[in-house]
């Protein structure tokens, strides 16, 4: 436990000081360039045992694997677990996964330098980490062995589990051996296996291992959680962005029978009480008045057409709002014979639509110090923002990290914004009571962090084949970085990312590529697959509508240009996914296919999409995928992302759409925000390229490709572009 | 006030008032967390339970309409039901948040069709949605239980 004192104000003003201690090291250490990793942890206590922050093994030889990452779908359960039991040598039936508290020194992400999951990482950062776990464990059991059996260490084996020695026929398993195990000073740089002595990693063994415990209920997300004396809150948050509370009447609100207080807090009043229906009856019996001053005046409607005359070069630009180049190659605007393409493309905000709202439980003010049990995807974010509400050390703050009912990116945020509220919340209540913030779906869709509203203009010069000689375009979309602590010097690659170093550029010898990212009210964030959600589309559509002008095969064509980019791995997914598509072969009756490629987070993902259009509407039957993600560690893990990125993809090719109207959203449940249901859900096949690379992205790239796929089928079965998103408008 | 429900074949005894949706009375009263809020408006599937063996959205029914019905939640099933075995079979679940409502009404569908079409399939399990995108294998898990519950 951490060490706090009592009362309020002497905990603020002992903590304060150590709090300003920690930002000003914190702050030295990035400008010296030095990671802040070591001083986020200040205060943290965790404990680690003989086989590092990444193993336990108990007496009887069953293994325990720390996840440093959120299980929200993905899969970490098992891909991680498994990459530690390959090298161990572990029995993988006797190998389970627990949540590891928030260290941000133990369990830095290693692409991120502090704690968290995002970006398709959790897998590519830990893949070297883990090996070198399991070796060294691995390493310290057969020390111990070749020590007791008095033999060499050379000629001993490990197989689940099980320490053997051939000559002499002894044998032990990590249980026995563990007292004498655990004593040995583990290797530094361990031997790791090759690929080829893998016995588990890309087998059809490594299954999830939280199937049951998800298909009986047993599973605990956060809205799950018990604790003695927890009271439940919900908050009445502005009708608008940027509005702010000007005054409230709570008398009503507090005769509700289970509501205990009413709070306000920064971003709203929060109805404090016994349980969640109390709280919700209390909210609604609660008057507050809003001051709009400040609110965001733009709607959705207003922002489109906005974005589409700035792209078009016509209407004034914001003071200070300039267009910033992401890719420039020769003259595009140079005069050339060759045809003319020009389009553009329209993108709507898009709500994460999460099952599980976001939620969290804090505790404030007790003797435990400060507590949060919540489903955390950046335990270092929610601990620094938590830390400097209740005016602590950001690692002295401990976070019980539980499975996220989704995610796709929602859940980490530069301002932790569900977490903060819920602090904020607990801080008032106080005395360590723990206080479960619950958000309604109607909150969770008005809050915000959405995929930005996104506007391309595309103008390409074809040469005498019909390849692009020039190729001009122009992105307007917010930045998701401008003023976060990760803002980069020059521009934002997440907002271009996917047109930015794409194939087809590079196969281009002029490229003019500008980016515009304006400053709205409305709070986005990166939606799984980031830029590429709509840079892949108008890639890969617009590259069909060019193949289809030139007269050439979509597949030839992309070869063609991929052949001209050097652009092998593209290559070789693209035919891989068209030979298992049957590309050659005539398409079922009243059937056309769309094929579009993409890379992504590191993974090259091809899809051929089988559509028919039905009453007007494309109905997506069979899509075939080709990925190339390094090496497979969960080859029916890398399937069940790709079938469920696909899905995500085409309910925004399909459905999802966010509408604000003057700052306000308008779509705040499932019945004005339609998504992707189960009878439009496509059977998806996926095929994995065999690699000895370094395993790359598998949450994300799954995502962006069949929203082009579909669209270009639908070319190919009409003759019409699809130049805004999403196809269906409710 | 005082409630009589029976829930899972007990009789459970619940403070709430009339209005309450079943869905908070199951998990902050009755303990049964199993169950889960998704939309509060009987869209998304997530809170669904059986009343009399049929499918219904916990989240839009109040305790006052549910004397003598008896309530089956996830819990009830007993862990090792076909359907359930049949999602850890095929590893259905992802994030997992939706797949009580979706085995709930994959139960239900199988207890009245022990060999549904897809077209069968599509009708019993629109009402339930999965934003990881896990259909592709649910819709396999309960041809897998059929197939299982017929052999």
């Amino acid at each position: 436990m951490n060490a706090h004192v009592d009362t309020d104000a002497a905990q603020a003003g002992a903590t304060r000081r150590e709090l300003v201690v920690g930002t000003a090291l914190v702050s030295g250490a990035l400008l010296v360039g030095c990671s802040p990793a070591d001083l986020l942890a200040v205060g943290a206590k965790t404990e680690v045992g003989a086989f590092g922050p990444f193993i336990r093994i108990a007496a009887d030889g069953a293994v325990t694997v720390f996840n440093k990452h959120i299980e929200f779908g993905q899969g970490t359960h098992a891909g991680l677990a498994a990459i530690v039991a390959e090298e161990l040598d572990a029995d993988w039936s006797r190998v389970s996964v627990e949540q590891a508290p928030a260290n941000a020194k133990l369990y830095a992400n290693t692409l991120m330098g502090v704690q968290g999951t995002g970006g398709s990482t959790a897998i590519p950062n830990s893949w070297m980490q883990l090996r070198k776990a399991g070796a060294a464990a691995r390493a310290m059991f057969t020390a111990a062995a070749a020590a007791a059996w008095k033999v060499p260490e050379t000629e001993l084996t490990v197989k689940d589990g099980v320490v053997s020695h051939a000559a002499s026929g002894k044998s032990a398993g990590f249980g026995e051996l563990l007292q004498a195990a655990s004593a040995i000073t583990p290797p530094s740089e361990p031997k790791l296996k090759s690929h080829a002595d893998f016995t588990l990693i890309g087998t059809d063994r490594v299954r999830r291992k939280d199937s049951r415990a998800k298909s009986t209920g047993e599973a605990r997300y956060t809205q799950d959680v018990k604790m003695e004396g927890l009271l439940t809150a919900v908050v009445a948050h502005a009708p608008r962005f940027g509005a702010k509370v000007s005054g409230f009447d709570d008398a009503e609100a507090r005769k509700v029978a289970g509501v205990v207080d009413v709070i306000q807090i920064p971003t709203g009043v929060a109805v404090v009480a016994r349980s969640t229906w109390a709280a919700l009856q209390g909210r609604n019996a609660l008057k507050v008045t809003w001051d709009e001053a400040k609110a965001e005046p733009l709607g959705s409607a207003e922002i489109e057409a906005k974005y589409a005359e700035w792209a078009a070069g016509k209407g004034a630009l914001p003071e200070k709002l300039k267009w910033e180049t992401f890719e420039t190659r020769g003259d595009a605007a140079a005069a050339g014979d060759g045809e003319i393409f020009e389009a553009t493309y329209d993108f709507p905000f898009l709500a994460h639509a999460t099952m599980e709202p976001m939620n969290c439980v804090a505790q404030v003010g007790g003797k435990g110090g400060v507590k949060l049990t919540v489903a955390s995807q950046s335990p270092t974010l929610d601990q620094l923002n938590t830390a400097r509400i209740a005016m602590t050390l950001p690692g002295s703050v401990q976070i019980e990290n539980l499975f996220a009912g989704g995610s796709f990116g929602r859940r980490a945020n530069f301002q932790s914004d569900f977490v903060a509220e819920c602090v904020h919340i607990a801080k008032k209540v106080g005395k360590g009571t723990p206080v479960k913030l619950v958000w309604t779906r109607e909150d969770d869709m008005a809050a915000g962090y959405f995929r930005p509203l996104t506007h391309h203009r595309v103008k390409v010069r074809m040469d005498k084949d019909g390849f692009p000689a020039a190729w001009t375009h122009r992105v307007v979309t917010q930045s998701l970085m401008k003023g976060s602590p990760m803002a980069p010097k020059g521009i934002d690659t997440s907002t271009v990312e996917g047109a930015m170093g794409s194939p087809y550029l590079k196969a281009t010898p002029a490229v003019d590529g500008q980016v515009l990212m304006p400053e709205l009210g409305v709070p986005v964030l990166w939606w799984r697959s980031v830029g590429a959600t709509h840079t892949a589309f108008v890639m890969e559509h617009t590259i069909d509508q060019l193949a289809r002008k030139a007269g050439k095969d979509p597949v030839a064509y992309r070869l063609a240009l991929f052949e001209k980019a050097g652009a092998n791995r593209h290559i070789a997914v693209l035919k891989l996914a068209a030979e298992k598509a049957g590309w050659d072969t005539p398409a079922p009756a009243g059937v056309t296919r769309g094929v579009a490629v993409h890379e992504s987070f590191g993974s090259v993902v091809a899809q051929i999409a089988e559509v028919r259009i039905v009453d007007g509407v494309p109905k997506v039957g069979r899509v075939v995928s080709a990925i190339d993600c390094g090496t497979a560690i969960s080859p029916d893990q890398i399937a069940a992302q790709v079938e469920g990125g696909t899905c995500y993809g085409l309910s925004a090719t399909l459905h999802d759409e966010m509408i604000l109207k003057a700052g306000a959203v308008e779509r705040r449940n499932f019945d004005t925000y339609p998504v992707l249901r189960n009878s439009e859900a496509p059977t998806v096949e996926t095929h994995i390229l065999p690699s000895t690379n370094a395993p790359s992205g598998v949450g994300e790239p799954g995502t962006p490709v069949i929203g082009p796929a579909v669209a270009n089928a639908v070319l190919a079965a009409t003759g019409k572009a699809t130049l805004r998103l999403p196809m269906i408008r409710a | 006030m005082a409630t009589s429900l029976e829930i899972n074949g007990r009789t459970v005894q619940v403070e709430a008032a009339p209005d309450t949706p079943l869905l908070w009375v199951l998990r902050d009263e009755a303990g049964l967390t199993g169950s889960k809020y998704g939309c509060g408006v009987g869209q998304c599937g997530a809170c669904t339970v059986l009343a009399d063996g049929a499918p219904v959205r916990s989240c839009s029914l109040p305790v006052s309409a549910l004397a003598g019905v008896k309530i089956t939640t996830i819990e009830g099933l007993g862990g090792t039901h076909p359907v359930q075995d049949a999602w850890v079979k095929l590893d259905v679940p992802q994030c997992g948040y939706c797949q009580s409502g979706q085995i709930m009404s994959a139960v239900a569908l199988l207890a009245g069709n022990a060999n549904p079409s897809d077209a069968d399939i599509d009708a019993a399990m629109d009402g339930n949605i999965c934003r990881c995108g896990a259909y592709q294998r649910i819709r396999a898990a309960i041809r897998e239980a059929a197939a299982q519950s017929r052999a």
